[in-house]
C-alpha cells in the first residue's frame, strides 16, 4: 500500500555536548551517578541562583553547526521555554527561540532508496536538558533525578526531507558519525545523548502539499527509529485509506507492544511563551571564535571516504568501512605511515584489528607501528599469513614487537635452503608411494607433499621454497 | 572600629534597638535569634575590613546564610538559602554584621510594604502611614536609627521610592554594577540591589563594597568595584538638566517647593542648571507593567511546592498541587501580576504587549542618552510624585499604587544609576529629591548628593 502514498519526515535530533561541567553551572554532567547528586543552586533552579553559559559548550556547538555547513550567527539569543513539570525546577528551560546559533546547514548520507541524498538542517541551537521523572521507581509515586538537569544539549532540526523510515535512520547514522567525528558528542543513545523525535506525514504520490503531522516521540535507540516510524507511517495511511481525517499530535512510542499511543491532550498543547532570558546577555561570538572552531575542525567522515579511495587507491567499500570510525581511520593511517602497504593495511585492520577490538571494548590492542611491522614480516616471507595471525593476537594480549613474539613463539619461517632441502629429504623418504604417483604424472600430489613438509618443520618452513625444492627434487 | 570589643558593643547595641524598634516590623528576624547571631558575627568578623562592626540589615529577598529568606511571601515561609547572594558574601568580607532580614512587598511587588505574608511595616515617624516600598522595612530600619545602612532591591524604585518616604539615602546602582546572584528574582532585567543608608557616605561605602565583577552572573559587568568620590567643595563645572516631565502640573505643592529650593542650592553650589526634555517618560509606567510582570511571571515558576518551600497539599495530582500551592502560597498582588505576565507572553499577545514595551523601553533609554550626549551630567527630579501616603490608601487601586513609581521606573528601564535624598519636609513628613546618572558613572551622581546633602543640613539649620 505504500505506493500509493509518500512519507515525508523531517527529525529533530538532541545531542548532548561532550562536556564536563552542565551547560550553566559547574556541575558533572558525568552518566550514571546516584540521583540528585551532581546539583548545585544554579541547577536546581533555587531562588537567586542564575545561569552562566559554558564557553566549552558553546564552542562544541559552534564546532556541530560549522559540521553541518550551517551558518553561524555572531548573535544569537537564549530564550525562556516556559512549562510546569516536576523535573524543570525553574519551571523554564533555558533555550534559543527566535535567533538560534546557527541556520541554513545540510548534510549528505547515503539513502537506501535514492543514493547519495541531502538533508537540509534548517536550525540548530544550544539549550539545557531537563531532569528525569522515573515513574517506576517508587509505587504510586514519581521520583525526580535532577543530574541531567542543565547537562548542555543542542537540538538539530531538518527540514521533511526524508521519504522513508529507513532515509530517517540513515540520516541519523551519518549524523552520529560526523558528531563523533567532530568530538562534539558521544552520541550514545542508551545513555541519552542522542534522542529523536518525528515529524511524520502522508500524501498521495505526487501531491505537493504535506499531510497533516504528527510528532513521534521516545524513540531511544537506532534500532527503533525505523520500527517507530514504520508503525506511524502505516497507521496515517490506514486512517486516510478508510477514508478518515487526521489529528495533528503528538504520538509516544512503545517499544515493548511495537505501537504508538497519542499523548494525552493534557500534556500537550502548550503555550510555551518564549521569550529572550533577562539573565543571559545575547550570545555573541567574534569571527576570531568561529574561525578558530573551523580550524578545530577535523576531516570529516566523507572527506575522508573520498581521499583514502585517491590517496590509498582503496575499493570505495574499504574506505567506508576504514572511515566509519574517526579512531579506526586514524590508526589505520597510522600503520600506513609506519611503512605498511595501503592494501594489506586495509585488510588487516579490517580484519584481525576491528574484529579483535568488536572483542575488547572497540579498544585498538595492537599499536599501529606494530602491525605495520608484522605487515612487513608476512610480506618479507618472515612469517606466514597464518603464523602472523597468531603472532597479531599474542601481541594483542602481552604486547611485545611482533618480530620477538614470533621468535618466541617458533613461528619464523625457515628459508636456509639446507635446512628445508633436509625435511624435504625426510618427507620423500617417509611417501615413497606418493613420489612415485606423482613421476607417473598424478601432480595434483604435489601441494599434498608441500603440506607435509610444513606439517615435518611444524610450521616453520618457508612453504614457497620447500615447493621449489620438491619440484627440484621431483624432477630430478 | 578595628577593636573586637567595639564590634562585639556595636552588635549588642544593634540587636537592643532591633528589639526596641519591633512595633515597626520592619525586621523579619526574631529578636533572640538576631542578637545571637550578631554576636557569632561579631566574634568572626575581620577586624581589617573597611565596615568592620557595622551592622547592615538586608532585605528578606536577598538571601543569607543566617536567617530565613522568604521575600515576604508564604510560599518561601521557613526557607533557609544553602548559600548567599554574593553582595552579603562581600559585606562579611569587609568585616560588617548581617543585622537580620527586613520585611518588603511580596517577591518586592509593591510600593508600600503592605503586600507582605507578614504583616505591613510601620512608617517610622507615622504609623498610620506607609514607610513606601517595596524595600520598607530596610528604609524604616535606617530611618529610625537601628541600623546606619541596609541593602535593598529596585526593580522600579523599590529603594529610592521608599528612602523618599522615610527620609533616608536610596541608591540604585546601574544595572550591572552588583552582582544579582542570591537577589531573589523578580524582574531579571531590571533588578539591582540597592543601598539605604543615613547618609550618601554611608550607603555609598556600603556600595562600593558590594559592587564588582562577579562570575556567578552573567549580567554583572566586569569592572572593579566602585571608587568613592570625596566630597566636593563645589559643583563647578556640572550641568545639571531639569526635565519637564518630571514637573507635571499636578505635582504636591510640597514637593514642588522641596525640589525648587535643591534646585537653588545647586546653582549656588555652581552647577549649570538646564532644562531638558526626557520625552517618553510619560509610557514609562505602562511599558514597566507590562516588562516587570512578564519575567516575574516567568522568574517565579520555581514556586510550584515541588522542592522547597511549604506544599499546600501533598497527596494530590501534580497540576493540582501545584494549583493550590500557588494558589495559596502566593498573596493577591503577585498573583495579579503572574497573570498579566503570562498574559502579555501569550501566543498572539507577544508582539502587541511584550515586544511593544521592549521597544518602549529603548526609546526610554534613548531619551537620556540624547541628554547626556548634550553635555547634561545628571538629571534632577523629584523621587515621588508625593509624600508618605497613609496605610490602606491605595491597596484597592493598583494602578495609583503603580503611579506612584511615576518618577523612578525610568533608572530602571534605561538600567541608569540614580539616588535619592533627603531634600525637605511636608507636614513633618520627608520628601526625596533623586538624581539619575549615566551609566557606570556613579561617582558624578555621588558628588552631587554629597555636595546637596550639605548645604541642605546648613540650610535646615539656619
Amino acid at each position: 500500500m505504500a505506493s500509493r502514498w509518500e512519507t515525508v519526515i523531517g527529525l529533530e535530533t538532541h545531542v548532548q555536548l561532550r562536556t564536563v561541567s552542565k551547560m550553566f553551572c559547574g556541575c558533572s554532567t558525568a552518566f550514571g551517578a546516584p540521583p540528585n547528586t551532581h546539583v548545585c543552586p544554579v541547577c536546581l533552579g533555587l531562588p537567586g541562583a542564575l545561569p552562566v553559559p559554558n564557553e566549552l559548550a558553546v564552542r562544541l556547538a559552534v564546532r556541530a553547526a560549522l559540521a553541518l555547513g550551517c551558518a553561524v550567527h555572531p548573535r544569537s539569543v537564549f530564550a525562556r521555554k516556559n512549562y510546569f513539570y516536576p523535573d524543570l525546577p525553574k519551571g523554564y528551560q533555558i533555550s534559543q527561540f527566535e535567533n538560534p546559533l546557527a541556520t541554513e546547514g545540510s548534510l549528505s548520507y547515503l539513502s537506501p532508496d535514492r543514493g547519495i541524498a541531502t538533508a537540509g538542517i534548517v536550525r540548530l541551537h544550544v539549550e539545557e536538558d531537563a531532569g528525569k521523572s522515573l515513574h517506576d521507581r517508587v509505587p504510586k509515586h514519581t521520583a525526580v533525578d535532577l543530574n541531567r538537569c542543565g547537562v548542555p544539549l543542542i537540538e538539530i532540526v531538518t527540514g521533511p526531507d526524508f521519504r522513508s523510515p529507513q532515509e530517517a535512520r540513515a540520516y541519523l547514522l551519518t549524523l552520529k558519525q560526523v558528531l563523533e567525528y567532530a568530538g562534539v558528542s558521544d552520541c550514545d543513545m542508551e545513555k541519552g545523548s542522542l534522542r529523536v523525535d518525528a515529524n511524520v506525514s502522508v500524501r498521495p504520490a505526487g501531491e505537493v502539499a504535506l499531510g497533516t503531522k504528527s510528532e513521534v516521540k521516545n524513540i531511544n535507540s537506532f534500532a527503533y527509529v525505523e520500527k517507530a516510524l514504520t508503525v506511524e507511517r502505516d497507521r496515517q495511511i490506514a486512517v486516510r485509506e478508510a477514508g478518515g481525517t487526521l489529528a495533528q499530535e503528538t504520538m509516544l512510542y512503545d517499544t515493548k507492544t511495537n505501537t504508538v499511543r497519542p499523548q494525552r491532550r493534557k500534556e500537550e498543547s502548550h503555550d510555551y511563551r518564549y521569550f529572550p532570558d533577562p539573565d543571559l546577555p545575547p550570545l555573541v561570538l567574534s569571527a576570531e571564535f568561529i574561525t578558530d572552531e573551523r580550524t578545530q575542525l577535523p576531516e570529516l567522515p566523507g572527506a575522508k571516504r573520498e581521499r583514502f579511495v585517491a590517496q590509498y587507491t582503496l575499493p570505495a567499500t574499504d574506505a567506508a568501512v576504514l572511515t566509519a570510525d574517526r579512531g579506526v581511520a586514524d590508526y589505520y593511517e597510522g600503520v600506513v605511515r609506519a611503512g605498511a602497504e595501503p592494501k594489506a593495511a586495509a585488510n588487516w585492520v579490517m580484519g584481525e584489528v576491528l574484529a579483535d577490538a568488536k572483542d575488547h571494548d572497540e579498544r585498538l590492542r595492537v599499536p599501529a607501528p606494530a602491525l605495520a611491522q608484522l605487515i612487513a614480516l608476512v610480506k618479507g616471507g618472515t612469517l606466514s599469513h597464518q603464523a602472523a595471525k597468531r603472532v597479531f593476537g599474542d601481541v594483542a594480549e602481552r604486547g611485545g614487537e611482533p618480530r620477538n613474539v614470533a621468535e618466541a613463539l617458533g613461528l619464523v619461517q625457515v628459508g636456509d635452503a639446507g635446512v628445508v632441502m633436509a625435511w624435504v629429504n625426510d618427507v620423500l623418504g617417509a611417501h615413497a608411494g606418493e613420489v612415485d604417483r606423482y613421476k607417473q604424472g598424478e601432480r595434483k600430489l604435489l601441494p599434498y607433499l608441500v603440506g607435509q613438509v610444513m606439517k615435518a618443520s611444524r610450521g616453520k618452513a618457508d612453504p614457497k621454497l620447500a615447493q621449489r625444492l620438491l619440484e627440484e627434487r621431483l624432477a630430478g | 572600629m578595628t577593636d573586637p570589643s567595639e564590634a562585639l558593643a556595636s552588635a549588642r547595641a544593634a540587636a537592643d534597638r532591633l528589639t526596641k524598634t519591633k512595633r515597626l516590623n520592619a525586621s523579619l528576624t526574631p529578636p533572640r535569634e538576631l542578637r545571637k547571631s550578631l554576636l557569632l558575627q561579631a566574634q568572626a568578623a575581620h577586624p581589617s575590613g573597611v565596615l568592620y562592626g557595622m551592622p547592615i540589615a538586608v532585605k528578606d529577598n536577598i538571601c543569607t546564610l543566617e536567617f530565613t529568606t522568604t521575600c515576604g511571601s508564604k510560599i518561601l515561609g521557613g526557607y533557609r538559602s544553602p548559600y548567599e547572594a554574593t553582595a552579603v558574601a562581600k559585606l562579611r568580607g569587609a568585616g560588617a554584621l548581617i543585622a537580620g532580614k527586613t520585611n518588603c512587598d511580596e517577591f518586592a511587588m509593591g510600593s508600600s510594604t503592605e503586600h507582605s505574608a507578614y504583616g505591613r511595616t510601620l512608617h517610622p515617624t507615622d504609623k498610620t502611614r506607609v514607610p513606601g516600598g517595596s524595600s520598607g522595612g530596610s528604609a524604616a530600619l535606617v530611618a529610625a536609627g537601628v541600623v546606619p545602612a541596609a541593602l535593598g532591591s529596585e526593580t522600579g524604585g523599590s529603594v529610592r521610592q521608599p528612602a523618599s518616604f522615610c527620609g533616608v539615602v536610596g541608591i540604585k546602582p546601574t544595572y550591572g554594577r552588583v552582582s544579582r546572584y542570591g537577589l531573589v528574582a523578580f524582574g531579571s532585567s531590571l533588578d539591582q540591589i540597592g543601598v539605604l543608608g543615613r547618609s550618601v557616605h554611608d550607603a555609598a561605602r556600603v556600595l562600593s563594597v558590594i559592587s564588582g565583577r562577579d562570575t556567578k552572573d552573567a549580567t554583572c559587568e566586569d569592572r572593579d568595584s566602585l571608587r568613592l568620590p570625596t566630597v566636593p567643595e563645589s559643583l563647578q563645572g556640572f550641568v545639571i538638566g531639569i526635565p519637564k516631565e518630571y514637573f507635571p502640573p499636578d505635582l504636591d505643592a510640597g514637593v514642588r517647593r522641596a525640589c525648587d529650593r535643591a534646585i537653588r542650592l545647586l546653582r549656588e553650589l555652581g552647577a549649570a542648571v538646564r532644562d531638558v526634555s526626557l520625552p517618553h517618560t510619560p509610557y514609562a509606567v505602562a511599558a514597566y507593567y507590562i516588562i516587570a510582570p512578564a519575567e516575574a511571571s516567568s522568574n517565579l515558576a520555581r514556586y510550584d511546592g515541588a522542592r522547597y518551600g511549604p506544599r499546600f497539599n501533598g497527596s494530590l495530582d501534580i497540576r493540582a498541587l501545584y494549583r493550590r500551592t500557588r494558589g495559596e502560597g502566593f498573596g493577591a498582588e503577585v498573583r495579579r501580576r503572574i497573570l498579566v505576565g503570562t498574559y502579555v507572553l501569550s501566543a498572539g499577545y507577544y508582539d502587541a504587549y511584550y515586544r511593544r514595551a521592549q521597544q518602549m523601553r529603548a526609546l526610554i533609554a534613548q531619551d537620556f542618552r540624547n541628554v547626556f550626549d548634550r553635555g547634561v551630567d545628571l538629571v534632577f527630579t523629584p523621587t515621588t510624585p508625593a509624600p508618605a501616603f497613609k496605610a490602606g490608601e491605595k491597596l484597592a487601586d493598583p494602578v495609583a499604587m503603580y503611579l506612584s513609581d511615576i518618577f523612578t521606573v525610568t533608572a530602571n528601564l534605561a538600567g541608569l544609576p540614580a539616588l535619592s535624598l533627603p531634600i525637605g519636609r511636608i507636614k513633618g513628613l520627608p520628601i526625596g529629591g533623586q538624581f539619575i546618572g549615566q551609566a557606570f558613572v556613579e561617582d558624578d551622581m555621588l558628588e552631587a548628593a554629597y555636595a546637596l546633602e550639605r548645604v541642605i543640613a546648613a540650610a535646615e539649620e539656619a
